[in-house]
Formats: C-alpha cells, structure tokens, sequence
C-alpha cells in the first residue's frame, strides 16, 4: 500500500521554555485529502504545536517540512505564504469589522493605489457564506453576530485562499448540531480539493465521525498515532492520560446532610435566567451541569452580588438577604471560586501569600498596618493543607502552574472559612492530576460541613463529586437529579432542553 | 518540581534585576556624575538639587498612587497652578492660615471630581483628567481674572507663610523636609496597610479585586483625593517660596511628574511600582538637569537626556518581563 | 472600513438619522452653529466661515494623523513639539545665507526640512514602539519632552522671523475664492478620509486596533503599519507648523504648546475610541469644527477665553460620559 507523500511533516520537535519542556520530540505528519486528529489533555502541548505552525514560536530543535522540503516558520506571514491558515479555538477577529473584511483581513483584494476592490469582496465572501448556509450579508458587523456564527466566520478563512493545511483548533466548541453537519461539509469539501486537515478537539464522537488518523500528545511528548478505523475511545483515552479512565465512577459516600445553608426560590436576572429555585444543605455539593451560556455562571455570580436580581428571594440559614456586593457576600459568609482564574481569581502580579489574603486584609491589621505574621500563617497553614507547590510565598503567582493557581484561588476562599462554597469550573485547564485532587478536596470539604455548589461544564466532574445535580438550559432549570439515580442519557437530554418534565 | 524551581529561580533573578534596575541605575548614575562633573557630589549641590524636585517630588507621590491603581491624572499641573494662586491670592485676604485652610478644600474637591468622575462613573481616567486640565485651568484664569497674584511685598519677609517654602530645620530646606517627610508617609501607607494593598489589588487586576471583596470605585476615588492632597502641599511649598504666582505656573507639570513616575520603574498599566522608585526617579531626573548644567550644556538638553533615558528604562524594564530584547510584533 | 450600514433600506430621512447617530458630535456642531448664528449678528458671515476654517486647519491637520494614530490604539503627545520643531527649521533655514539668491525658491529647502523632520520623528516614535513593545503613550510623552528640548536648544531660545515676505504673504493668501490655509485643510481632509475608508491600509488600521493579536494572526505587518501611521501624523504636525508660522510670518519655540492635548481632545469628540478600533475622519473633521466654532463664538460674544477652557473641559467629559450611558447594557450587567 503507497501512501501519498505528507503535504505536511514534523520532525523531532522540541520547545522549552525556561523550565518547562513543552514539547518534547513531536512527530507528527498530514496527507494531502486527510483529516489527522490531534488528542491530548489541556497542557499536553497541542496549543504550543499549533502556535510552532503558526509561526508565532519557534521550535528548539526538530524541522517542519512542507511538501517533502525543510521550512522555517518565522511568522504568522510566513505560515499563510507556505499555504498553512489557523483556525482559532479563541476568536481572533476585529468586532467594529464586517463580516467580509474579517474573513479577508490581512489579504484583502486590491485594486490599484491600494484600494479596497469591494466589489470583489462582496463577491467572493457571498459565494462563501452561501457555502456556509450562513443568513446573515458580507457587511454585517461581525461583532453583532452570535459566538456560533462569529465562529462560523472565523471558519470561513479556511475558504479564502488555496491553503494546503488547515488547522482547526476545538471549531466545535460552540456550535449548535445544524452548524456543525455545516462545518462537516466543508472538511469533506477540503478534503476531496486535497488539503490537509488537522482537526484538534475533545469530543470523541466527531473524531471517530470525521477524522481518519488520530495522533496523540500527552506532557508534550508524542504517544502514536492510530488509524481511526482500528481503535476506539478507550484506547485513545488510557493514551492521552496514561491510565484507564476512572472518571465514571461515582460519588457514594454522601456526608452527613445537615441544616439548609441557602435556599433560592424564583431567582431571576433579566434574559440571563429565570425562576431559579433550589436549597443546599450543610455538607452537601450540589453540582450544576448545562451548556455554556446556560445561565450558571450567571447564578451563582448573582449569589455573589456580582449581578443584581429582576426577581426573587435568597435565603441563608432561613433568613431572608439582598446581596448588594461581593464584600456584603463575603460578610453574609459566601465564597466564590470563579470561571476564570486569570481574569477574576488573582492579581497575577501579586504573590501568593497577598492574594490568598487579599479578601480579609482589614481583619490582618497590626495598629494601621497589615500583620506580617499573621498573614504568612494563613498561607502556611492552606500551602500545607492544599499542598500548594510554590517555592516561597513570595513567589509571583502568574509564575505557578494552572492547577497551583486554582489552589491558590480556593486557599483564598476557604480561609474566609465560608457557610457556602460556590465553585465554578473548578478544574478547567487544569492538568489531570491537580484535577483529581481538587475533586478529592471539594469531597473532604463536604463531609467537614460546607455547604458546595459547583458550576462545571464537564459531566464526569459533575457526576463526579455531587451528591445532587441540577440541570439548566436557557436560564431555566429543567431536572434535579440525585447522584445515585441519574444517567448520563438523561443529564445530555436535561441540558439540551429536550425534555422538561421535572422529575425529581 | 525541579522544572518548576529552576524557572521560577531564574524568573526571579531576572525579576530582581528588572524590580531594582531604577536603584542599579541610580548608584551608578550618581557614580559616573560624582568622578565625571566637578562640584557634583557637594552637600551644597546636592541639596541644590533635591530642593528644586521637591515640587515635582511631593506631586509625583500622589501620582504614584494613583498610577499604582491602575489610572492616570494629567490634571495635577493645573491644578497647581490653581492651588498656588490660590493660596497665595487669600493669604493677604483672609490671612495664611485660613488661606491654606480653603486652598486645601477647593483642590480636594477637584481631586473629588476627578475621583467621582473615574471611580463612580468609570470614565477613562486620560480623557477626564484632560478635560479636568483643561477646566482647572480656566478656573484659575476665572479665579484671577487673568491676573498674576502675588503677597504683599511689605509681609513677605514676616509672614510665618515663608516658612514652607524658604525656612529650613537644622540646615535642611524646609521644601526637602516637606518632601521626604510626606513621602515616608505615603510610602509607608502604600507599602504596609491595607488600604495600599487594596490599590495594587485594584491596580493589577480590578476584576478580581472586585471578586474579592474589594470596593474598587472606592479605592479609586480615594487615590485621587491623595494626589489632590499632594498637590495642595506642592501649592504651599511653590506660593510660599516664589511669594507669588503665573496663572500657569504648573503647565506641563502633569507630564514631567509623570516622566519621575515611570523612570522610577511604576508600570503605567497599574499594580506594580512604589513611592520609593518614584523619589529616585524624579531626583534622577534632578540630578541629569543638574549635571547637564554644571557640564555646561544650555538647559534644555536635560529633556532630550530624559527623553532617551525614559524609553531607555522602560524599554528595558519591559524587555526583562518579556523575556527578550525586542518585541515580537512583525 | 467598509460601509457597514445598510443603505438600500429606508429613506432619506432615516439615513441621515442614522448617520447622525454614528456622528453625533455633527449634532452638536449644528447645534453650536444656529446657537452663535441667533445669538450674535457678527457670526453668520462668511469672512467669519472662512476664519473659522482658517483658525480650524492647525489643530485639523494634526488631528486627521493623530485618528488614525488613534484607530491604531496608538497615541501620539509629540505633535506640539514637532510643530514647534517644524517651525522653527522651515523660518530658520530658509534664512541660510547659501540659499540668498535661490529668490522665492529659498523657502522651499525650509518647507523640505520642517516636513522631513516631522516625518522622521514620526518614523522614530513608530519604529520605538513597534521594536521595543514599549507603550505609545510612553514613548511619545518622551518624545513630547526631547523633540521640545531640541527646539529650545536648536533655537537658543529665540523667535525666528520670516525675512522673505512671500512666506508670511502665503498665510494670508487665497485659492479659487477660499483661503488657502482652508483648502489645504480641506483637501487633505478628503485624501485621509479616503485613505482610512477605501484603501487596504485604511482596513488594517481599524484591524490592528480592534484585535491587535487577530491582526498579527492574519499575517498583517502590524509594526510597519504603526510607523507609518506615526509617519502620517508626524507629516501632519509638521505641516501644521508650517502653516502656523506662515500665518505669524515667525516661529517661537513655545509654538504649539499644549497642542496634543487640543487634538486629541477633538478627536474623541470626534467619536474615536481611545482603544482604537473605532473612529472616522468625518468625526474628527466635526469634532475640530465644534472646537473651533466655540472658540470664534465665544470670542465674537466677549465670552474671557477662560471660560472657553472650562467649557472644552466640561463638553470632553460630558461627551465620555454619554458614550458611556448609552453604550450600557442594562440592569443584567456584571457589576464590576
């Protein structure tokens, strides 16, 4: 059997950054008329790979080829003029643009003197958006569009030019299933024009539907690359985490239920979501599962004070509250552990020990000034308890890994020694063992006595540490599980609004 | 773990070196100054010279402030200018003390405005403190008529009012005193309180500051008043030494007090810096005016030195963050 | 940028109305406009409209590089220096004694000088900010001291005077019944306003400021662009010295004081995001109209200049402060 020579290979490709070998001897190649998958868990090193593509890094060692000839990627211009075009996971587009310049930016057609061709424009970005089914014109304001279609724009780069690569980092992630079947008909088309694809996501359905290689990555090194044919979703799962996975097993050990901590009865925020009604007892995680833009987050950002309520009443400890702000949150004995560590969880520029205390700073007061001593104990004691791996505490935490960031986030929170615990996304980016660890943690927490909520959009982590799940759909909560009794059938059926009969 | 140590190891000597470049770069400053210019390193010049950055110096701390919060305030020149007519205008009208007294209210309350304006209502602090610049300037031409104010030449000599800006205390010149003084104190209450832990929170991140519990309109409110303060004490040490005072006597101010602020090693994106990085950079910036003097260069060459000097130190001071040289933009 | 709206729909009442919303500091120019035409008898005259364009083409000049500057997501606070600098070259040079006999051909090296200066500088800025990473507002808050301190030093600090009177006469002088200082304005008003809105430069400079990231990722040379932008802007200030010193027949080394923070304030009348991304030349031509119209007005009515500052002041943030409101997203927003 002759297999055609790769349009694109990689070869022996090594990058460290100071520390950290993030890739460590990669190979990896695509046929021309292929889709070649690449797996791995967050921090496997699949972004770095892409940003070497991209020419935005620069591999230490190892060699790309192109067509069977040596290249050197130096920049982002570069890659475009060897035929390769990214597909961002994070949209990388200009909002204030239409439709067509983003799909064309950086290669707009030209007239003479520099001029914009419109004409052409308008021309060439209707045929593609006709391809992609797309309702809505060339000149619409891109930042007006839906995240879905946004993407579907970003997607649409992949059409402007004659690229002979075409990466497609996660283009799923938040597509609705019509647009999806869409953006299956364009890899289809790329593949029978001969392009190379490489198609980078988590969800094992469209790799085993779509792709015909499937490569794995796990902590940047290289771990094989499989014929899609002959293997199945176990065997890329014990590749890409070393282990088989145990993710499924579920949470039986309930604590002792104690007090009602909170009780919510027809919480609403505008369109963000409505008639949110439910209780969480001392010693309890009730765990809330539903889609992205769900209204989750949106929630328990409510809880915090974060976001004022159109209706209904919170209730702690049976006591009627209005929650004005986060600092009137934290006094009524609420801790949030929110989304996005980065963006709201830490002041990277701060150490460790400063934002583990940064909540209660006034109470740590020595006469006017803040009590050293007091304050390196509070990070002693959590460092310790949390097992946090920072070489002092005076070390900036944007220099910790992902998952001792997030340590750090629920150290901040649980020295403020709250009745409720509210965790959002508590594991995302996070590598597997940090996960299972914190996993393990909100478990010990639950039989001490909080009273948790975790957010999560991952079900094996949902189903994992709840002793209750609560489904949302388009702000609106449509089931209530137990942990003993629900199936993963039902939980996919709860969050895509399919069935909403409240069962309990 | 080993991986972990050795880059955090080497993040740290390189972020030592970044953190006190500004204190490197002041010793040997003063070094190649002292072998290189004569009379430089006298007790005579140096005084000299810290006594005229005072001014500069005490505005510069409450910038800092407010740059450490994470905003900008371009308003400060003037608003010395308005200060300083002001205080000298009612020090013949309603006597020195109850002078000092209103001048102090009235350029608090513009530090009010600038803080509501930016801390309450959210608005881009570059914009507002522009137009403040503009309207406090138009104030003060209001305030004066247009007129330049000055005391009455028969009490200059007399009035305890000459103590801020021409006395001195075992030696030392009252304006340095006044400076080092007030910048202990700021310096300390940024450092070691909370409530300067709170600006550097607000500062490097308001997001999750505001995820903490921490009342970020308040605290950027409140950095304003400071810097009104500063520039309140400024006006008393600047009335008090010229006995007079232009309409626009603090015009470009705003801008060479902010030129200190970011030689000192105070990132203007907030959350990083401090007041002692400030007193040695705007007494940098003194001591290249003074050098280039005694070597006898005209001067303003001082400003093309300050020119190269700044971008020079923030260049470097951003290149030691990122890693590299240059920046990776093609 | 492409014309986003759409025009095929509704009449014309309804596109202005739509316009007017994307525009709306040209509200406030008619407002101003039939204001100073009812309140004082000296205004609607149009010797007074041709002042107005006159006295509007220096600040309209700087301002029109400064947008795209701005769009970049850039900042530029030399302009006032280079002015100065500009200035200051174009009346001393074309003085040079080896240029005696060169007749009216001796303002020509002058006028050569200024802009190239201008156009270095800008080139410096750019280049600065684009290899060093270092903030343009940095940059150029250096540049704003130095490029100043080279004037004063360069001039001793002393006024040049324009020995050649052709010079000073071009200030004052007319083109096809309008001043000439105003047509300059006006024409290259227009060639900007095409530059940023037909070609593909004028693309990439909303580009680059909307998503700087997105941009580099789309394989535009966002460094190279940012100097040129520098380029234009430094072009502009230096022309605006020049059309300065023409109207003084000199140049003082505090030409141009201040200015930046004048242009800059038209510009974000002018509907310009300070984060780049957004903004028009139609805007900043308006916002510089506003500035002007007030200036003159209030002139004409015996308003003390004073309380021209106070009001600029008071109408840049009343402007931000409105753009704020209705730009809010309602009771449902995070509060941050």
């Amino acid at each position: 059997m002759t297999e055609p020579n790769p349009t694109l290979r990689l070869k022996g490709i090594v990058k460290t950054f100071p520390g950290v070998r993030a890739l460590d001897g990669v190979d990896f190649d695509v046929r021309p008329g292929e889709v070649h998958a690449l797996m791995g868990e967050n921090g496997a090193g699949k972004s770095t790979l892409m940003k070497i593509l991209a020419g935005v890094y620069h591999p230490d060692e190892g060699q790309i080829f192109i067509d069977d000839r040596p290249v050197v990627i130096r920049s982002p211009i570069e890659a475009k003029e060897h035929g390769i075009t990214l597909i961002h996971q994070e949209l990388s587009l200009a909002e204030e643009m239409s439709v067509a310049e983003n799909i064309f930016l950086g290669e707009l057609p030209r007239k003479k003197w520099g001029f914009v061709d419109w004409k052409t424009l308008d021309e060439r970005v209707g045929t593609i958006l006709q391809k992609l089914n797309a309702d809505w014109g060339p000149r619409t304001r891109i930042g007006s569009l839906s995240i879905a279609k946004q993407q579907m724009c970003e997607i649409a780069r992949a059409l402007t030019h004659s690229a002979k690569i075409v990466v497609f980092d996660e283009p799923t992630a938040s597509l609705t299933d019509a647009e999806k079947v869409v953006l299956f008909d364009v890899i289809e088309d790329l593949k029978a024009e001969g392009v190379g694809i490489v198609y980078i996501s988590h969800r094992m359905e469209e790799i085993f539907k779509i792709t015909d290689r499937i490569s794995v990555l796990r902590d940047g090194s290289y771990r094989g690359t499989l014929n899609t044919r002959e293997t199945d979703e176990d065997e890329i799962t014990q590749m890409m985490i070393g282990r088989s996975l145990e993710l499924h097993r579920r949470n039986i050990e309930h604590a002792e239920e104690g007090e009602e901590v909170l009780s919510v009865e027809g919480l609403s925020c505008g369109r963000l979501f409505q008639d949110v009604s439910f209780t969480v007892k001392a010693g309890e995680i009730v765990g809330f599962y539903g889609l992205v833009g769900a209204g989750r987050t949106e929630m328990a950002e409510t809880l915090f004070g974060l976001r004022r309520p159109t209706a209904g009443k919170i209730r702690l400890a049976g006591e009627e509250v209005h929650i004005g702000s986060p600092s009137e949150a934290i006094e009524k004995g609420i801790s949030l552990v929110p989304e996005n560590r980065k963006e709201q969880g830490l002041v990277l520029g701060m150490n460790c020990r400063d934002n583990i205390t940064l909540p209660q700073i006034d109470d740590l007061t020595a006469g006017p000034f803040v009590a050293n001593g007091a304050e390196v104990a509070i990070y002693d004691m959590y460092r310790d308890r949390l097992q946090i791996k920072a070489p002092t505490w005076r070390t900036l935490v944007g220099s910790l890994s992902g998952g001792n960031q997030q340590k750090i986030v629920i150290g901040k929170w649980l020295s403020m020694k709250p009745r409720l615990l509210i965790v959002d996304e508590p594991t995302r980016g996070i590598d597997v063992g940090s996960k299972s660890e914190i996993h393990k943690l909100l478990r010990e927490l639950a039989h001490q006595g909080y009273a948790i909520i975790v957010v999560s959009s991952e079900m094996p982590e949902v189903l994992h540490v709840s002793d209750r799940i609560i489904a949302m759909h388009n702000g609106r909560i449509t089931r209530t599980f137990s942990a003993d009794a629900v199936t993963e059938e039902d939980l996919i059926q709860a969050i895509s609004g399919l069935t909403s009969d409240k069962a309990a | 773990m080993a991986a972990l140590v050795g880059r955090l190891g080497n993040g740290d000597l390189k972020g030592l070196i970044a953190r006190n470049g500004i204190f490197i770069a002041f010793v040997v400053f003063m070094i190649a100054f002292g072998i290189g210019v004569d009379r430089f390193l006298t007790f005579q010049n140096l005084e000299n010279v810290v006594k005229t950055t005072a001014i500069i110096g005490v505005i510069a701390l409450g910038v800092t402030v407010v740059v450490l919060s994470g905003n900008l305030d371009l308003s400060v020149g003037s608003m010395l200018s308005f200060g300083t007519v002001m205080v000298v205008d009612l020090h013949d009208k309603i006597g020195p003390g109850a002078g000092i007294l209103v001048m102090m209210i009235a350029v608090l309350a513009l530090g009010a405005v600038n803080g509501l304006l930016i801390g309450f209502l959210r608005l881009n602090s570059l914009i507002v403190t522009l137009g403040m610049l503009s309207a406090i300037q138009g104030l003060t031409l209001i305030y004066s008529g247009g007129k330049n104010v000055d005391i009455d030449p028969s009490t200059q000599d007399t009035t305890w009012f000459r103590v801020f800006g021409r006395g001195e205390i075992a030696g030392v010149d009252m304006p340095i005193i006044i400076f080092f003084a007030l910048a202990v104190v700021i310096g300390m209450i940024v450092a070691y309180t909370p409530y300067g832990r709170r600006v550097y929170a607000v500062g490097g991140n308001p997001t999750a500051a505001v995820f903490s519990g921490i009342r970020r309109n308040r605290v950027v409110f409140s950095t304003y008043l400071v810097s009104a303060f500063c520039v309140g004490i400024a006006s008393i040490i600047l009335g008090s030494r010229v006995m007079g005072s232009q309409n626009t006597v603090g015009q470009g101010y705003e801008l060479l007090v902010l030129a200190g602020v970011i030689l000192g090693g105070t990132s203007l994106l907030g959350g990083s810096g401090s007041i002692l990085k400030t007193v040695i950079g705007v007494l940098i910036l003194g001591f290249i005016q003074n050098g280039l003097l005694l070597l006898g260069y005209p001067f303003f060459a001082q400003w093309i030195v300050t020119w190269v000097v700044i971008i020079l130190a923030v260049w470097l001071d951003v290149a030691a963050k990122r890693g590299r040289l240059l920046s990776p933009i093609a | 940028m492409a014309d986003i709206t759409a025009t095929q729909d509704g009449s014309g009442a309804n596109r202005f109305l739509h316009w007017i919303i994307h525009h709306p500091i040209w509200a406030f120019v008619v407002i101003v406009f039939i204001f100073f035409s009812v309140m004082n008898e000296h205004f609607f005259a149009l010797g007074n409209f041709k002042n107005i364009l006159i006295q509007a083409s220096t600040l309209g000049l700087i301002a029109l590089g400064m947008t795209l500057v701005m769009i970049n997501g850039n900042i530029d606070l030399s302009v006032g220096a280079v002015v100065a600098l500009a200035a200051s070259l174009t009346v001393d040079i074309m003085g040079w004694p080896m240029f005696e006999g060169w007749g009216n051909w001796q303002i020509l090296p002058g006028v050569l000088a200024g802009l190239a200066a201008g156009v270095l500088l800008g080139a410096l800025n750019g280049f600065i900010v684009w290899k060093t990473g270092v903030d343009a507002f940095i940059v150029t808050l250096g540049a704003m001291l130095g490029v100043r301190g080279l004037v004063f030093v360069y001039t001793e600090e002393q006024s040049f005077f324009a020995m050649n009177f052709a010079y000073s006469d071009f200030g004052a002088s007319s083109l096809v019944g309008l001043p000439t200082l105003a047509l300059i304005f006006l024409v290259f008003t227009a060639l900007v306003h095409i530059l940023l809105s037909r070609t593909v430069h004028g693309s990439n400079t909303y580009a680059v400021g909307d998503n700087r990231e997105a941009a580099v990722n789309a394989g535009i040379r966002v460094g190279p662009h940012m100097m040129i932008n520098f380029m234009i802007v430094g072009f502009f200030a230096a022309l605006a010295g020049i059309t300065l010193s023409t109207q003084m027949g000199a140049s003082t080394p505090n030409l141009g004081t201040n200015f930046e923070l004048w242009v800059i304030t038209a510009v974000v009348l002018g509907g310009t995001k300070l984060t780049g991304g957004a903004g028009s030349i139609i805007g900043t031509f308006g916002g510089v109209l506003a500035i002007q119209i007030l200036r003159n007005g209030m002139n004409l009515m015996q308003v003390p200049a004073f309380w021209v500052l106070v009001i600029l002041g008071s109408i840049l943030i009343g402007v931000l402060f409105l753009d704020k409101q209705l730009n809010r997203k309602g009771a449902e927003e995070l509060r941050l």
